[in-house]
């Protein structure tokens, strides 16, 4: 329809467009912008541009900032067209304005007063514009120039208005959310709206709200289970729903939702329970779409109280998406098998074979994810496996961002799990010989400690076999080229303390390493340093057992130039080596002690060494000692005492600014309020300030008549969408639940051993025909464990968690069936429990002998049969505006089905993804006429199909 | 936040519609176009639609020549977005009929406004096509 209703763009845009269409390098297509900025220049600083040529020269700004060109010279002229009163071009205008600057650029200013005439505007499109406009132009500072308009367009009669003004608010919310945080009940309020898409809309702020602080939302539970069991019973209307599956975004929300809500909380998830396996049921794992649903049921399952029947289907839901020949449902089932074995760690076993699939699968996204899931299944079994293929992978990546990431896991888990020292260290070496630069410092320090310290028990001699192993490897690894610096220091240190311990390795032979290591880093000090004291620690040894060592010339050489270095540090450090030197053994033992790297040093710190030296030089005369904060002014000693240090250092330099002036205190508060009068020129600011206050009261006021509501109204809010029949279903099958459970939790009794085994078998014999080679079945078991050991455990776990559940067994079922009990009699008296009900709006509601969700089912309701009548008596004064939307379902309705087919068919063509080209012949029915006409437009303006660039006309769906 | 940016890309790793739900200066966009475009363009078909680029999950979609690229963040649901994209092309094409790059391209201002009406503050608030395409088509009447 838009392409058919005229290109009535200039050629000049045309020819932009076509020759940016068909440019084929980078630098061709940048050659093209460069020499359209220039002609847009000119052009746009002409005083009378006719409006609608202004329009397509902002368009083609949008194209040059696209292109990554910068356009700032043309942004003053997209703040202009705001200010225009056709719709098409204010909303250009805007959209520019969006797409350039950002909300803390200084034109903003001149556009929020614009915002705010259109707020007021008569044309609803207009606001709606405005209303985008608001969610990225608007900072801080402006939001209250804004805000008291937009919460009174949360009441507007148009939806699309209110569904707009919701998502301003939350904008605001996540800029700034103390300025609005006496309207957070609005978004209650608006959960309600009897538009479903301004429901939909306002689960995103809650959702925010509710991921900071769940507890004020717990009284929302039933709300959203409610919510979502009309949704997944398709009361909302046709055109919500996506390829058969009704809202399904809607419904994806909500679980996320319903996941946070029932996270810890029993009470809370049971509430869930029947909805999620009412979704599971109805699941449909043909389409993405439904498998989207169904992966979100997992998160939530996987997240709020666990029940042994949905982790069931929940499992069951995993193992289908992980068989699938599917990539991308394979990745979800990786990740949703990482959420469940949360739970229950034994449903990795069943699915081991396909996890090491993935692993081994050419496609690093997938292998990624497949990592991701054995960093949370690690155990001390397992971990050298998994630790091992992590750093194979690791070496073989040149992304950094991802390299740093699986190396901190790497070190995470070798010190969480390392089965033996000897393995720590020999895994820590590769992690810092392959990705040394990326780890953390503190990494190397605790290799160095670990070292240092042994095993912490008695048993000296295993942990001198640590350190010659340490020393070992250390003079090995020193052979390859480009080793990360802080790799370097650990080795310098180890080398240090205990390259000579065993006598393995002479003095000398260590020193010249040494040497060589601190030659060939010429531009790291600090590997110097190490490298330097490390010599000094090996002559000191030796000088202390009494062996004469002579000095190597690579190191007499080493310390001359360090002496002559232009790091202080380094000159001490060669100074102090060439002190050692002379002095004599007992002097030297007492200065560097033989691997007293974890001895305390003792700090005297009252320096009582020096008592006598003191005493005899007061006896002479001299004065005594004055602390130097005591030293000046004598007489302020008290004040001084008191305050702070920072004070007290203040007769030194100051650096910091001189306080204001304390004059200027009490004028501060009025200064405050100023800024935002000269930010916007109007004094709405100080009116805005003004009223804050009283909608609080109000809307507190209107909570508390809400929740008097609660016990007035009957009606359940489950009827607003659908037949009132609802709540008689929901009590029965919550009490059939609970029987489930209580089967569930029987069942659990044997689940142990019987439906394990069957289930192994199955997939047993499910594999046979694939042949799995021998080797994976090895990586199998050494990442899933030996099923023998396992066995013994899971028989031991397994009977604490039967003595545990015979007990919860009993008073679940108590609970529930006082639950069913306490349902089925809602059910038949039918109060249902708080809900979006006691947020009605009163204030629209002129008439209240009329239920508004009444006439909503009516409206909405799935029985066409109903609709006419009601609508047309209880809509036609109240909402013109939802018969005119809901009117034309039936008119869209052929049409939409008619589509429908084409698309799935499309859309099979891009799952086959190869066979897409070939289909696109089947599917066009109507569709080459167009594509004709489209053609013949396109030759007129000019652009031939057969230019360089045929792309640009194929059919996006072909 | 959920969506971070939706890119539209073709072939050639020219773009054709950028639109960010954070700010990102211009050099920033054009290194983050580059690297995302580059990875997602070597990638076959029998891989996932998924890559990981830094901190954000790109989920991608191929239709002819064009690429379409979300940018979310690391809790969104994969499957669903990879939907989400399909939804956009399905209201572009009832919208234009047949919709091809060109359409795009030479009504970049309706692709924005089609994508300003299905995602605010980086959620999806709106996927009802007719809600989608009634303020384009009521604009295209009056003017």
């Amino acid at each position: 329809m838009g392409s058919q209703g005229g290109w009535g763009q200039s050629k000049e845009f045309l020819d932009l467009v076509k020759s940016i269409g068909e440019a084929r390098s980078k630098a061709e297509e940048d050659r093209i912008v460069l020499s359209e900025i220039e002609t847009l220049k000119r052009r746009i600083a002409d005083p009378d541009v006719p409006r609608r040529r202004m329009k397509e020269y902002i368009i083609r700004l949008v194209y040059v900032e696209m292109l990554g060109h910068d356009a700032s010279f043309g942004y003053i002229h997209a703040v202009k067209m705001t200010h225009d009163d056709s719709l098409a071009l204010k909303r250009t205008g805007y959209l520019a304005v969006t797409l350039f600057l950002n909300e803390d650029h200084d034109l903003i200013i001149l556009i929020v007063n614009t915002i705010q005439k259109d707020l007021r505007s008569d044309n609803y499109l207009v606001v709606c514009a405005a209303l985008t406009a608001c969610c990225r132009l608007i900072n801080e500072e402006t939001i209250p120039a804004v805000l008291p308009q937009v919460v009174e367009l949360l009441g507007h009669p148009k939806e699309a208005v209110r569904k707009k003004a919701v998502m301003a608010l939350h904008r605001f919310y996540q800029r700034a959310p103390g300025s609005v945080s006496h309207l957070l009940s609005n978004f209650r309020k608006r959960l309600c709206d009897s538009d479903p898409g301004v429901m939909g809309a306002t689960l995103c702020p809650l959702f925010d709200l509710i991921t900071v602080d769940r507890s004020p939302y717990k009284d929302l539970v039933m709300s959203f289970v409610s919510i979502l069991k009309q949704v997944a019973e398709k009361r909302l209307p046709k055109s919500y729903e996506y390829h058969q599956t009704p809202a399904p975004f809607i419904q994806i929300k909500l679980l996320k939702i319903l996941a946070l809500l029932g996270n810890g909380d029993k009470q809370a998830s049971e509430q869930m329970y029947t909805i999620l396996g009412d979704i599971f049921r109805k699941g449909e794992s043909t389409s993405n779409i439904g498998n989207a649903i169904l992966y979100q049921c997992i998160c939530c399952v996987s997240s709020i109280c666990p029940n042994t029947k949905l982790l069931e289907v929940a499992a069951e839901t995993t193992s289908k998406f992980l068989k699938s020949d599917n990539h991308n449902l394979r990745y979800m089932g990786i990740d949703a098998l990482g959420r469940l074995i949360k739970i229950n760690p034994e449903i990795a076993e069943e699915h081991q074979l396909a996890v090491i699939d993935c692993l081994e699968d050419p496609d690093d996204t997938l292998k990624r994810k497949t990592f991701e899931l054995l960093y949370k299944m690690t155990k001390s079994t397992n971990v050298e496996v998994i630790v091992d293929r992590m750093i194979e992978y690791m070496i073989n990546i040149n992304d950094h961002h991802y390299k740093t990431e699986i190396a901190s896991r790497c070190v995470e888990l070798a010190e969480q799990y390392a089965p033996s020292n000897h393995w720590f260290i020999q895994t820590m070496n590769k992690v810092f010989e392959h990705a040394g630069d990326l780890v953390n410092v503190r990494v190397a320090h605790n290799l160095m400690r670990l070292i240092a310290e042994g095993f912490g028990d008695e048993d000296e001699g295993a942990d001198s076999q640590l350190r010659s192993s340490a020393v070992d490897s250390y003079l090995r690894i020193l052979g390859e080229p480009k080793l990360p610096s802080v790799f370097l220091q650990v080795i310098c240190w180890v080398l240090g303390e205990y390259g000579t311990m065993d006598g393995k390795y002479s003095a000398s032979y260590i020193i010249g390493r040494l040497c060589d290591v601190a030659e060939a880093h010429a531009t790291d000090d600090t590997v110097k340093a190490y490298a330097t004291t490390a010599i000094m620690k090996i002559f000191s040894f030796e000088i202390a057992a009494g062996k004469k060592l002579e000095m190597l010339p690579e190191c007499q050489s080493l310390i001359d130039e360090l002496s002559a270095s232009h790091s202080t540090d380094l000159q001490q450090r060669a100074y102090e080596l060439q002190a050692l030197l002379g002095l004599d053994a007992h002097v030297v033992e007492s200065v560097m002690p033989l691997d007293a790297s974890c001895e305390d040093i003792e700090v005297d710190r009252s320096l009582s060494f020096l008592g006598s030296f003191v005493q005899q030089s007061l006896e002479k005369g001299a004065r005594p000692y004055i602390p130097d904060n005591e030293r000046s002014g004598m007489s302020h000693i008290s004040n001084f005492r008191s305050q702070d240090p920072h004070e007290v250092s203040s007769h030194g330099l100051r650096f910091e600014a001189y306080e204001l002036p304390k004059l200027a205190l009490p004028s501060n508060t009025p200064i405050s309020l100023v800024p935002p009068t000269d930010l916007v020129p109007v004094s709405e600011p100080t009116y805005a300030r003004d009223i804050q206050p009283p909608p609080k009261v109000a809307t507190s006021s209107d909570a508390l008549s809400a929740d008097i509501g609660v016990k007035l109204r009957l009606e359940g809010v489950q009827k607003k969408w659908g037949k009132p029949t609802y709540s008689s279903p929901a009590a029965s099958s919550s009490s059939s639940t609970s029987q489930k459970t209580v089967n569930g939790v029987t069942h659990l009794d044997g689940v142990g051993t019987a439906s394990a085994q069957t289930r192994d078998n199955l997939y047993d014999s499910r594999r046979q025909h694939v042949e799995v080679s021998a080797e994976k079945q090895k990586l199998a078991a050494s990442l899933f464990g030996a099923s023998s050991s396992k066995n013994e455990k899971k028989a031991s776990s397994h009977k604490s968690i039967k003595g545990s559940t015979g007990n919860v067994e009993k008073s679940t079922t108590v609970v529930k069936t006082v639950a069913s009990s306490e349902s089925s009699k809602q059910g038949t008296s039918a109060p249902p429990p708080p809900d979006l009900l006691d947020l009605g709006e009163p204030a629209p509601e002129s008439k209240p002998s009329i239920d508004p969700f009444q006439q909503l089912e009516g409206l909405l309701g799935p029985t066409p049969v109903q609709t006419t009548p009601e609508s047309s008596v209880v809509a036609g004064p109240k909402a013109p505006d939802l018969m005119a939307l809901y009117g034309d379902i039936p008119i869209t309705n052929p049409s939409g089905s008619s589509t429908n087919p084409m698309v799935t068919n499309l859309y099979a063509a891009n799952k086959n993804s190869q066979g897409a080209t070939n289909v696109s012949t089947l599917k066009k029915g109507p569709n080459p006429q167009d594509s004709l006409e489209k053609d013949a437009i396109a030759r007129q303006v000019g652009v031939t199909p057969s230019g360089k660039n045929p792309n640009l006309f194929r059919d996006l769906f072909g | 936040m959920g969506i971070r940016f939706v890119l539209l890309v073709n072939k050639q790793g020219q773009t054709r519609l950028a639109q960010y739900y954070e700010y990102l200066t211009l050099d920033e966009r054009r290194a983050l176009e580059g690297e995302i475009v580059r990875k997602c363009l070597a990638r076959t078909e029998h891989q996932c639609s998924f890559v990981e680029h830094r901190n954000y999950k790109v989920v991608y979609r191929r239709y002819a020549s064009l690429f379409f690229l979300v940018g979310v963040d690391n809790d969104e649901n994969e499957l669903a977005i990879l939907e989400f994209i399909h939804l956009l092309v399905e209201t572009m094409d009832r919208h234009f009929g047949n919709v091809c790059e060109l359409d795009i391209m030479f009504h970049l201002e309706k692709a924005h406004f089609m994508l300003e009406e299905m995602v605010m503050n980086g959620c999806i608030v709106e996927t009802n096509k007719q809600n989608i395409l009634a303020p384009i088509q009521l604009m295209d009447k009056a003017s």
